[in-house]
């Protein structure tokens, strides 16, 4: 019974979404209780594979914009979809799993500090019910990736904040989502680590992942030539189109 | 691959299941055995709380049992004037045993009686002081099962008193009833103390548990953010509860058994007095009973905790 009604709006959603879009705006607004406006009127569609900039002032609606796809919040009007997916009409009890085909990063890590390195990045596959072989494979090549191997029995509190962030990384991309989207991940890091953490995201991206990253770093985003959306008093102000890949 | 049969295939078979529940439910028993006496404290005063009625309980479901014996068809003390001589005893005995509402008849001659009332009385030497036996005969009838039904045996007794032998008729049924009565509001009684205790251990449970919440508060945050269904972030705390409740039921199980034992000399004492033996027992069937209304009240103290406050932490 369950299956069956999960199968068929599932697919009924799919049919009506472009096939290459993974995210997808459609005059999607948001207004907070109180009558605070998150965003108001966002359309636009980012393709499988893409890497996006997200950028705009502070209180633009970037982070409001990450939080309506990875289902933090639900849009009041318009339409979300991810993977074809119209998040306003998904059930509660499959929220987790969308939640599991989105990698988030925050600026401000959200590690859990009275955990090591290790059991932090590996929360997201014990929350899935991996075996514990499995999970240890998948962390160690997840720490290796952003270069932390070494470090996997520390607690994050003894890490540098640009080691924490890649410890947030690994965390994101540890069960493979095909989305990742990060918060001002660079926000508290020099122009040097900031521009190798955008070239760790741009090896994710090379091998498949799509990207949706908000910063206010103009200078660095200016330097790599990806897409780049705009965001100015919550309206979508500029969207340069998908660019050639780097 | 839809999101309904992505979160299955991470339930990989019920032998991962299993194995999970058994991981989390050993985990959770870790977290209560790192903080000793915060856990020590919670678990005595469920155990305290679940030993008062059970406790109560089997006292009076001791005493019951002990009682049951007396319920049935009562005897009737059948007091003859004492003008009545031996031999009209024996006759109306036996033309008593010949009546259907009768099982059996037992003669007692005035010096039986008055040997029978020195040896239990305590006020024998009393009777040395008289010159002659104020005892009469007794005949002690014991009605038919079929008599049960107080007014019939009320009837058969009126019967009796309209003899010309007879001086007094005593139906030892009132305090048969008496006690009866008396035994049902015991019960009950302990069956209001036991909900009443019942609930205090669900509310003792489900604080504790909502505190427990309130202390990982960023990890149930962070576990929901990278996906994490509610029962999975549910169960750890159905199992602190569990563990609370049948800990909670072991220590319990320890104070009744030390309370009756107190107990025993006593209630020997009263069980001689009756002729009778009453053994106040708490064997493993009472262990097991204890532990799992323990783990059962401590599960669902804990589920009513966690559907009140785990809803309220989302990711910021």
């Amino acid at each position: 019974m369950r299956r069956s009604s999960s199968q068929r709006c599932s697919s009924a959603d799919r049919s009506t979404a472009s096939l290459s879009a993974v995210i997808e705006f459609e005059h999607a607004s948001k207004r907070y209780p109180g009558g605070r406006e998150g965003l108001i009127d966002v359309s636009f569609r980012i393709a499988a594979g893409e890497m996006a900039f997200l950028t705009g002032h502070s209180g633009a609606g970037k982070s409001t914009l990450l939080r309506l796809i990875a289902l933090l919040e639900r849009c009041s009007r318009g339409q979300v979809r991810v993977n074809g997916r119209n998040l306003a009409r998904l059930p509660r009890r499959l929220v987790a799993a969308h939640r599991r085909e989105v990698g988030m990063i925050f600026q401000d890590h959200r590690l859990l500090h009275d955990r090591t390195v290790f059991d932090n990045v590996a929360l997201p596959l014990v929350v899935a019910g991996l075996r514990h072989k499995e999970v240890q494979r998948r962390v160690r090549a997840a720490l290796d990736k952003v270069g932390l191997l070494k470090k996997d029995k520390a607690l994050p509190i003894t890490l540098s904040g640009g080691e924490q962030q890649r410890v947030g990384i690994a965390r994101a991309v540890v069960s493979r989502p095909p989305v990742v989207l990060a918060d001002e991940p660079t926000g508290n890091l020099d122009p040097e680590l900031s521009l190798e953490i955008m070239r760790l995201f741009e090896q994710f991206n090379q091998v498949g992942v799509t990207l949706l990253i908000a910063t206010h770093d103009i200078s660095l985003i200016s330097t790599l030539r990806h897409r780049v959306l705009t965001l100015d008093h919550t309206r979508l102000a500029a969207d340069t189109g998908e660019r050639q890949r780097v | 691959m839809t999101l309904g049969r992505h979160l299955r295939a991470s339930y990989q078979g019920a032998g991962t299941w299993v194995a999970r529940h058994a991981q989390v439910a050993l985990a959770s028993l870790g977290r209560l055995v790192r903080s000793p006496l915060s856990t020590l404290m919670t678990v005595c005063v469920i155990g305290i709380a679940l030993a008062f009625p059970a406790g109560l309980y089997l006292v009076v479901h001791h005493i019951q049992q002990f009682g049951s014996g007396f319920s049935g068809a009562p005897s009737v003390s059948v007091f003859l004037r004492s003008e009545v001589d031996a031999e009209q005893r024996s006759q109306l005995a036996a033309e008593l045993r010949q009546a259907v509402e009768v099982d059996g008849v037992q003669v007692l001659s005035p010096e039986q009686a008055l040997q029978e009332f020195r040896q239990f009385s305590g006020f024998g030497g009393a009777f040395d002081a008289l010159e002659e036996n104020p005892l009469p005969g007794v005949l002690i009838v014991e009605t038919a099962a079929s008599l049960a039904a107080p007014s019939r045996v009320e009837a058969f007794a009126e019967q009796l008193r309209s003899r010309a032998e007879v001086e007094l008729v005593q139906v030892d049924l009132q305090w048969v009833r008496r006690f009866h009565a008396i035994m049902d509001i015991a019960v009950r009684a302990v069956a209001v103390i036991g909900v009443l205790l019942g609930l205090a251990v669900l509310l003792i449970v489900g604080n504790t548990v909502r505190l427990e919440i309130e202390s990982r508060h960023a990890e149930i945050e962070v576990s929901k953010l990278v996906g994490a269904t509610d029962s999975f972030v549910r169960r750890p705390f159905l199992y602190g509860g569990f563990w609370y409740g049948l800990f909670g039921g072991l220590i319990a199980w320890v104070l009744v058994t030390l309370s009756l034992w107190a107990l025993a000399g006593p209630v020997q004492r009263l069980a001689g007095l009756y002729d009778s033996n009453l053994a106040f027992g708490t064997g493993p069937l009472i262990l097991l009973k204890l532990t799992l209304t323990g783990a059962l009240v401590g599960w669902g103290g804990s589920w009513l905790a966690v559907g009140r406050h785990l809803d309220r932490i989302e990711p910021r």
